[in-house]
């Protein structure tokens, strides 16, 4: 029996479909050619084959995805990472923020900010940096995008250059993309074993 | 089409001249892989349910409730006879179900719940369906933001 997680975990839960995701040998040979492009092609996971309902839209995506957050230059991964956290923390997508929570934590090799992120939320104690990052990324993620002239201000008093606020902008905004697929279309989910 | 002929670089207002044309050319294959996603999200060869013009009339209420007033009359200018639907104000008896999912996704994410798609699947929406609607509404999610922050960083936010 599978119990769907609600609350933040760097713990990287299982994911559900609440669709039906293509069955890999019914595939089409667009849909097999768009699931290589994933990063794990030995086992096509669950959350891929639902998205290949949607070929098109992968084929483009998994490249994009790629290169917002791993291309060499401008903003560190790490912070790319936080980027990314704090968009899935407003939209709750719990699956997302364990992913990016626990590689925030594995670059860093420290677990502190993540946990002090989970454990308090906006009012977390960060760094003036790491405040402005996670602060300008939770904003803009709010539906209508909410970040502001301040917001932006305070990423240049941080001493961001342009090409990282840019790299910031992309990362944070990629997951208003990616949640929308994650935590809509499935759920977390953890393995009960037997009581 | 160059990079700056991208619909988020051009939404956005950043020209060759700006002072962050340098930064954002750095990034061209991201703006151009951008562009590669609305011709897939936005004009698909295989639309399923959706046709390009209901696609566009979606995209366009969605950049609407976003506050992209230009994002959503590009798209608008798309939308034929749908484009009633761009209106966020409007609600629709046939696609009454499609608004309803698509305003939530975009405006109440972490509200959406599996009865929200189990709702879609009982209405006769199929599963390949409800994937081709949220990569849509996903993908507004993201170039706009792309936009407005871009806009933020030119110092020419209102």
């Amino acid at each position: 029996m599978n119990r769907v997680l609600h609350k933040f975990t760097r713990n990287v839960p299982d994911w559900q479909p609440r669709v039906t995701p293509v069955k890999l040998d019914e595939a089409t040979p667009e849909q097999l050619e768009a699931l290589q492009v994933t990063p794990s092609n030995t086992k096509v996971s669950d959350y891929v084959l639902t998205l290949a309902h949607d070929v098109e839209s992968l084929a483009v995506r998994s490249p994009l995805f790629n290169a917002i957050m791993y291309d060499p230059g401008g903003m560190s991964r790490a912070e790319r990472e936080l980027g990314a956290l704090a968009a899935s923390m407003v939209n709750r997508c719990i699956y997302c923020a364990a992913v990016h929570a626990s590689r925030h934590a594995q670059l860093e090799k420290d677990t502190t900010i993540t946990d002090e992120l989970f454990a308090r939320g906006e009012n977390a104690d960060l760094t003036a940096r790491d405040r402005a990052i996670f602060d300008f990324a939770r904003k803009s993620a709010e539906a209508p995008p909410a970040a502001g002239p301040t917001d932006m201000y305070a990423l240049r008093n941080a001493g961001l250059s342009d090409a990282e606020i840019l790299d910031l902008i992309l990362s944070s905004a990629l997951f208003g993309w990616a949640n929308r697929l994650m935590h809509v279309l499935g759920d977390p989910v953890r393995k009960e074993t037997g009581a | 089409m160059t990079l700056f002929e991208t619909t988020i670089l051009k939404k956005s207002g950043l020209t060759p001249d700006s002072g962050l044309a340098s930064a954002a050319s750095s990034r061209a294959n991201i703006f151009n892989m951008s562009q590669a996603a609305e011709q897939a999200v936005l004009r698909p060869e295989d639309c399923g349910a959706f046709g390009h013009d209901l696609r566009a009339a979606l995209a366009a209420r969605v950049a609407r409730q976003a506050g992209e007033d230009a994002l959503a009359d590009h798209y608008a200018s798309a939308a034929g006879d749908k484009a009633g639907l761009a209106d966020p104000g409007v609600s629709d008896a046939d696609q009454g179900h499609i608004l309803t999912f698509v305003d939530k996704v975009a405006n109440q994410t972490r509200d959406v719940a599996a009865e929200d798609i189990s709702g879609l699947q009982a209405a006769g929406v199929s599963d390949a369906d409800v994937v081709r609607l949220c990569e849509l509404v996903a993908f507004l999610a993201y170039q706009t933001r792309v936009i407005a922050g871009l806009r933020l960083m030119q110092g020419t936010a209102g």
